[in-house]
């Protein structure tokens, strides 16, 4: 009776999955077009999957153990269920075959249903509950089916049979059809098409090693007038943005990491990626069985591919919602970590860097002090308004050579807009000490430099964003150098990687990896620093953003100081609190991002702090706590350490260089 | 405030807003000039208004950034009064005014380029017959061809008035601030021009421009022995003093009046 029964379930099961993955990929195809090439992203999906997406799920080494085992065991056990059950080809080693894998998957589901019993907050309940049930139905099911196949034993009567049958229905219903009608396993089918299709294939790393980084915003094509400016309804993104909101699992690694969650700010990017999936099918966000947004219950938004998914303030005033308020759009600092922790590889702050460009350019509605800044942006290319022409006037007694004079150098120092800020001038000063103990040839743009358009596009403005960005071109174009050094992770960032889209292609490094540059080549004499305990804070845009972990720490170990590390350091820094413009918009929570990592420093015992970041330092000099940690930039510990008149270059020659460089 | 249900009659209140090109303080770039940008925010907020943009001058690449600005704020489009440079504005967006009659004209108090005399819409109320309403802060209902609105006076002191329309009204820094400019809505947006004969002004042309220099002001010392009297002396009111209040005057006795206020002050002389 099993024997008839067993195949028309197994390809029913095929049959109605076959149907819902065709609603499925209509439901995507609502997006907007993005070419990909298919072929080569379907052949790249296995090393994608098992290299890539593993690593990060080995984060975790029970969970990637119980999902190899489960997901491991599933695969061969559904390919063989087909096989043995479906065609009916039980004979030699293929029923045996089928045995161990749903043994294996059984004893993964054990693990599964272990999680389950006391799950952390960040995990979604409601359906995904029922998971380690539905993975024992399905393993245990196959499993006794398969024992009369190999002869083990009797085929037993009609009614164990009918019991065997639905046990055996109930995990094809829930892993075969459900993968693709909606329901948890929902991810396994659009998680492995997001893999193959993703908008950013060159994040993958490659056989030759290569470690795949790309964390560049997207530009807006702002030359055709029909392009949409960012992203008003589910509809606007592209169809494998959809796809890849789809192939969520909810396990919440991004809201644990979530700095603006963790503070109670309204946002949590497990539950954003579910309002788009939302959005995406249409309906209320009533069934949603995760943390909701801090102090916004669910069941109150619902939103339709098409309608918008931010409602206009006119119609908020009037108490109407939309898929997502405006302030969890705001909320955001962009500091990645949600992106760097998220198995699927999902793109968080690109879509809400998408949906704030919407708010920006076409709402005219950016909030606080948004606005203002890019106003002063827009008139005097910086964001506090200041004089453009006073943006040496910290430098006046340092005699900065300037790019309009020298034309060529080795090094563009690219100061940033903390030159109107008086702290960073501190920061400032160090370096150019440090730069000059080693007689690095640099100039310096002087007035001529304009804000990188970091903060304009995090606010969304890509119009503004573009503007900066091709005058700055354009002003760097006639002068030659070898390289820019910044002490500002985010201009490095967007010199890096956002510029040359709009045609800036440069070598840019941070200033921490300039000076281990300088010392790796012995060019700087440096005595051991005095502080006895020192941590260090990784910055978004040089960590998560651009990979650099090790300068850094290679520079304060020069200066021999042993590091405290921090429990969330490196690819886990917390953010502090400054990127994403989430200063200017500010939006409320119930405490501040920096007082949360100025008590992570306090917990690691150190009485310094090191940073290198012009926002992180204002950020975290910011704290008021009693004992609070001191906050230093590497490149003022580097010039306290400075052997005096020693140096390997020698100050000495450096006058009679600089009358050479006049004389040019 | 709430305001007032409108007759259907009145449900459609014409406001024109006059825009010029403004200038940043310390770059010198083309903007919206900060003053016209609070009077089209304040005819925005307005229920149940038709706004019409009109400025009056040349749309060319260095205007056309700036003109954008209002677009940005939400409007179709800008009635671009096509003028040579150089030219007295005053008849022709006076003849455009009379044309369109609108109820409401709301403007900057003084342009940021060009003279920025503050006398435009003097004159402009002068050549139509028209009510003028200076430092406007808010309107808070039309009704039956009157207007009740707010005055800005100084130290946040507000006057209401009722003024009957068509009128004229000057927006100061006490308006509220303009809302964001967008650039989606402001790409978009477009030009209706509208040719009117430009008429030279003379007077311009004899003039000599140059770069305004900074006045050096007077400080002011306070001599206070205590902290009230400190707080007192920054808090005070300008003291003015001399003050007279003239009620039921004729015009006569009111020119009168000024007349001698301005001997007094040594700004003319009876010859």
């Amino acid at each position: 009776m099993l024997d008839t029964l067993l195949p028309i379930l197994i390809f029913s099961a095929l049959a109605l999955a076959a149907v819902g993955a065709v609603r499925r990929v209509r439901l995507w195809r609502q997006g907007r077009s993005s070419p990909v090439p298919l072929i080569r992203g379907l052949a790249a999906m296995p090393r994608r999957y098992l290299v890539d997406l593993h690593h990060i799920v080995a984060r975790d080494k029970t969970m990637s153990n119980t999902h190899v085992a489960t997901a491991g065991g599933f695969v061969l056990a559904a390919v063989l269920a087909i096989v043995v059950h479906g065609l009916g080809l039980a004979e030699g080693v293929l029923g045996w075959l089928l045995l161990a894998a749903s043994a294996t998957m059984f004893a993964g589901s054990l693990f599964v249903a272990r999680r389950r019993r006391n799950p952390p907050a960040r995990l979604s309940k409601g359906p995904w509950m029922r998971l380690p049930k539905s993975l024992m139905a399905f393993s245990l099911g196959i499993f006794v089916v398969t024992l009369p196949a190999v002869g083990v034993l009797p085929a037993g009567g009609w009614l164990v049979a009918l019991v065997l049958a639905a046990v055996v229905a109930w995990g094809l219903a829930e892993l075969v059809f459900g993968m693709t009608w909606g329901g948890p396993m929902k991810h396994a089918f659009a998680g492995a098409l997001h893999l193959a299709f993703h908008r950013r294939p060159e994040r993958f790393s490659d056989k030759r090693g290569g470690e795949g980084r790309s964390t560049g915003l997207k530009a807006l094509d702002l030359e055709d007038d029909q392009a949409p400016l960012g992203v008003e309804t589910p509809a606007d993104f592209t169809w494998n943005q959809l796809l890849g909101f789809d192939a969520c699992v909810q396990c919440g690694r991004c809201e644990a990491a979530c700095p603006a969650f963790a503070a109670g700010q309204p946002l949590n990017p497990k539950k954003l990626i579910q309002d788009m999936v939302v959005g995406m099918a249409g309906g209320s966000d009533a069934r949603y069985a995760g943390s909701p947004y801090p102090g916004k219950p669910v069941g109150e938004h619902a939103g339709e591919p098409h309608g918008p998914i931010v409602a206009r303030p006119s119609a908020q005033a009037q108490g109407r919602t939309a898929l997502v308020d405006a302030e969890t759009l705001w909320s955001c600092t962009t500091c990645r970590a949600c992106v760097e922790e998220c198995p699927m590889m999902i793109e968080h702050v690109d879509a809400i860097v998408d949906m704030r460009r919407f708010l920006t350019l076409e709402h005219g509605n950016t909030p606080n002090k948004g606005a203002e800044v890019l106003d002063n942006l827009i008139a005097t290319d910086n964001p506090g308004g200041f004089d453009p022409g006073s943006r040496l006037n910290w430098a006046a007694d340092l005699d900065l050579p300037l790019m309009a004079d020298k034309r060529e150098a080795e090094v563009l120092l690219w100061l940033g807009d903390g030159v109107f800020d008086m702290r960073n001038q501190r920061t400032l000063r160090a370096l150019v000490k440090v730069l000059r103990a080693a007689d690095v040839d640099f100039a310096v743009l002087g007035a001529e430099e304009r804000d990188s358009g970091d903060v304009a596009r995090r606010l969304g403005d890509e119009a503004t964003f573009q503007s900066l960005a091709r005058r700055n071109i354009a002003t760097l174009a006639p002068y030659r150098f070898t390289h820019i050094v910044t002490c500002d992770p985010h201009s490095f960032h967007v010199l890096k990687n956002e510029y040359g889209e709009l045609g800036g292609n440069y070598e840019v490094f941070h200033h921490s990896t300039y000076l281990h540059r300088l010392i790796e080549a012995g060019r700087l004499n440096l005595k051991a620093m005095k502080a006895s305990s020192v941590t260090y804070h990784d910055p978004c845009y040089l960590g998560r953003y651009n990979g650099e972990y090790q300068a850094p720490r290679e520079v304060l170990k020069a200066l021999g100081v042993e590091l405290k590390e921090m429990a969330r350091s490196g690819y886990r820094s917390r953010c502090c609190g400054g990127g994403g413009g989430a200063p200017i918009t500010d939006v409320p929570g119930k405490q501040r991002i920096p007082d949360m990592r100025m008590n992570d420093v306090r917990e690691t015992g150190a009485e310094l702090v090191a940073v290198g970041c012009p926002q992180c330092t204002a950020m975290l000099e910011g704290v008021v706590a009693e004992e609070r940690a001191e906050v230093k930039d590497i490149a003022e510990l580097v010039a306290d350490a400075l052997v005096e008149n020693a140096a390997p270059g020698g100050a000495g020659n450096r006058p009679r260089r600089d009358t050479e460089e006049v004389a040019l | 405030m709430p305001h007032d249900v409108a007759t259907p009659a009145e449900t459609e209140l014409n406001v024109a807003v006059l825009v010029s090109v403004g200038r940043h303080p310390l770059t010198a770039r083309a903007r919206r000039a900060d003053q016209d940008a609070r009077a089209v925010e304040m005819a925005l907020t307005l229920p149940d208004a038709d706004v019409r943009l009109i400025h009056a001058g040349r749309h060319d690449d260095d205007s056309d950034s700036a003109l954008r600005g209002y677009l940005g704020m939400g409007l179709a489009s800008i009635g671009l009064l096509e003028q040579p440079s150089g030219a007295d504005v005053v008849p022709a967006l006076a003849a455009v005014l009379r044309d369109a009659s609108p109820q409401l004209v709301l403007t900057g108090a003084r342009a940021e380029t060009g003279e920025g005399s503050g006398l435009l819409p003097y004159l402009l109320a002068d050549w139509l017959g028209w009510p003028i309403v200076t430092g406007l802060a808010a309107v808070e209902s039309v009704e039956h061809g009157m207007a009740t609105v707010l005055q800005a006076l100084p130290r946040g002191q507000r006057r209401r008035l009722r003024v009957r329309l068509p009128a004229i009204a000057t927006v100061e820094s006490s308006a509220p601030a303009a809302r964001q400019s967008a650039f989606g809505p402001a790409r978009r947006g477009g030009f209706d021009p509208e040719t009117r004969d430009g008429v030279r002004d003379d007077a311009l042309s004899e003039w000599h421009v140059q770069p305004a220099r900074k006045r050096p002001k007077r400080l002011k010392i306070v001599k206070a022995a205590s902290a009230r009297d400190r707080f007192k002396a920054a808090a005070a009111k300008a003291q003015g003093g001399g003050g007279q209040v003239l009620e039921g005057a004729t015009p006569e006795q009111g020119a009168e009046a000024i007349f001698k206020l301005l001997e007094e002050e040594g700004v003319v002389r009876r010859s």
